[in-house]
């Protein structure tokens, strides 16, 4: 079985963020993780990998150095990465995203495809459907559990008060989780052997059967009119009390207010 | 096909078993205003099995029109057969807006059928307005008018961004439920009801559903509700929440957490506020022991009323607090519980 899997490097976003001057975001001057639910996908392939046997591939998109999170992945346990990256790809919405890693993806063989449900930098959940669409496959989004039956997967795909338990013949598209599992730490061999291994670095010109009219800034559909850090409503009061004090002073202001 | 052919504005009236989901309301209320603001009606997207009997709902929240596609292969969700549907309706009916629900229905539904009909998509959307793009023109640049304006969160809520599509129709956006506000129903309002099936036939990408497990639900929905007690890690043990539980019992009001409650299995995930969990906008919230992350604040920030109480001076609920209380809840919770009886009471 051969599985690809997904990632991105994302901003820690507990750290700030910074833009561009056009207002993208300066991914460069940030510090990175790999994104979470990408990592909960990466450990279910090696799970898969595990029980049944496949070989993993992992695939970024993002400025070159993106192949940290590769490496990272491989002293996970994934056998090969690959980064596309190319200064023409920069700037991309889902629609672009997807479409450059379709592109990519169309080089590889695969049964199954794995992306996290989102990540935490955009927090849209777009670009692994739109990955499925691209490519023609189904998709299994939000799945909390994958097991592998013949040439099948039986999927459970989470919804606000239910699952479905779901099958589909392979190759489909899943998105994963963070619940999904919790993915194992790099071994001291794996991080060796990552940074001994080539790590396979593709440009434009390696896409297949994509336009340059859907590629990166200029090929995004939507476009940032403004980016700004957020407003909030200021603060109120703030007051260090003896517990009835505080008490009173509550009760006083829903009087106030009309609340009581 | 020039942009100017597309015309209204439309909203996925997502249902499940057969019950419209409130968000479906939500979306009618904002869809109004757009259309409003662009001379247009707005037009409901019906899709399931056996659901005609909605549209009726849907002429009482505000739609104009209401777009059936009613197929037994439609019964229960699948991104299939639901991609096809609605890219059908806007192939056909070529809508300058779509609005889907950002549900775990409509997040998987909203980037398929977007990239199907080659267009954008913006998710989770908190304002929606209609105005120009680029806001401001340098000279030579030419302006949009009458362009949908997406303004979202991102990066944990850290930044805002407003978003246009100006060169692809339709314009779309997803909007997560409890942030747009649905209008008081018309009784006996009526839609213009239109039946559309664009044919299903099953293919490598239908999914076969082999079950469907529906969680056991004794909570109340949290978005509904008009006063929250939320309680977040500072409340210290599952046990403890008894003291928010009899507050929230003096003013009818229901209980909510944090996320780290939920990861410390202290209550269970569908009371958690915040970016992943729910967005609240109570008339009253009250934050007990919620140290007021970012990505908590980003889910209840719009409430009327905001109460902290949190014993770190420097916790940043604070910043967002009208009334913050600076004390030990263990203290402070029971003596408001007590004060508040006796004041209703009277």
């Amino acid at each position: 079985m051969k599985i690809v899997v997904c990632i991105k490097q994302v901003p820690d976003t507990k750290g700030g963020v910074k833009f561009n001057p056009d207002g993208t975001l300066d991914r460069a001057a940030m510090l990175t993780i790999m994104n979470p639910d990408d990592k909960a996908g990466l450990e279910a392939a090696l799970r898969l990998k595990e029980q049944y046997g496949a070989e993993v591939t992992v695939l970024t998109m993002g400025l070159p150095k993106a192949d940290e999170v590769l490496r990272e992945a491989m002293a996970m346990g994934a056998d090969r990465g690959i980064l596309v990256t190319d200064r023409v790809l920069g700037g991309a919405d889902t629609w672009a995203t997807s479409t450059t890693i379709a592109g990519a993806i169309r080089n590889l063989e695969y049964d199954l495809i794995i992306t996290g449900r989102q990540a935490i930098d955009g927090d849209t959940a777009q670009v692994g459907p739109q990955i499925a669409e691209h490519l023609g496959l189904p998709v299994i989004s939000y799945a909390q559990d994958i097991k592998i039956d013949g040439d099948s997967v039986i999927v459970q795909r989470q919804y606000e008060d239910r699952y479905h338990e779901l099958k589909v013949k392979m190759p489909c598209l899943i998105t994963a989780l963070s619940e999904l599992n919790q993915p194992r730490y790099m071994t001291p061999g794996g991080i060796f052997d990552a940074y001994e291994k080539e790590v396979t670095v593709w440009g434009r010109a390696d896409l297949k059967d994509v336009d340059d009219s859907d590629l990166g800034l200029k090929g995004s559909p939507t476009k940032i009119a403004k980016a700004s850090d957020k407003v909030r409503k200021g603060a109120g009061e703030k007051v260090v009390l003896d517990t009835d004090e505080a008490v009173a002073y509550l009760i006083g202001k829903f009087k106030e207010k009309h609340v009581i | 096909m020039g942009l100017e052919e597309f015309k209204g504005v439309f909203i996925f009236a997502q249902q499940v078993d057969g019950v419209l989901d409130g968000v479906a309301f939500e979306l009618l209320g904002k869809g109004k205003d757009l259309a409003k603001d662009l001379n247009t009606d707005v037009t409901a997207v019906l899709v399931g099995s056996g659901i005609k009997g909605l549209a009726d709902q849907l002429a009482e929240y505000g739609a104009d029109k209401v777009i059936v596609v009613d197929d037994p292969e439609l019964k229960e969700y699948r991104t299939e057969p639901y991609a096809h549907a609605l890219a059908s309706v806007i192939n056909k009916y070529k809508p300058e807006i779509v609005l889907v629900g950002a549900t775990a229905i409509g997040r998987d539904l909203g980037p398929t059928v977007s990239a199907r009909v080659k267009t954008g998509l913006t998710a989770d959307c908190t304002v929606l307005e209609i105005g120009d793009f680029p806001l401001n023109v340098s000279e030579g640049q030419e302006q949009s008018h009458n362009q949908l304006l997406m303004t979202r969160p991102a990066f944990g809520g850290n930044t805002i961004a407003t978003i246009a599509c100006p060169y692809n129709r339709p314009q779309m956006a997803t909007v997560r439920p409890g942030v747009m506000q649905k209008i008081a129903p018309i009784a006996g309002a009526h839609a213009n009801v239109e039946e559309f099936n664009p044919g299903f036939t099953p293919d490598n990408r239908y999914v076969e559903i082999l079950n469907i497990v529906k969680a056991v639900k004794n909570t109340a929905n949290i978005m509904d509700a008009k006063i929250l007690v939320s309680g977040g890690r500072g409340v210290g043990s599952k046990e403890n929440f008894k003291l928010l539980d009899d507050l929230a019992e003096v003013l009818g009001a229901t209980v909510s957490c944090s996320r780290a409650v939920v990861e410390n299995g202290w209550q269970p995930v569908d009371l958690q506020v915040g970016q992943t969990g729910k967005t609240v906008r109570p008339q009253i919230y009250f934050a007990i022991g919620i140290s007021g992350a970012i990505q908590h604040v980003a889910g209840m920030e719009d409430s009327d009323l905001i109460v902290a109480i949190n014993k770190d001076e420097d916790a940043p609920i604070f910043d967002v607090a009208d009334y913050g209380l600076v004390g030990d809840l263990n203290k402070i919770v029971p003596a408001l519980t007590a004060a508040l009886k006796s004041e209703m009471g009277k």
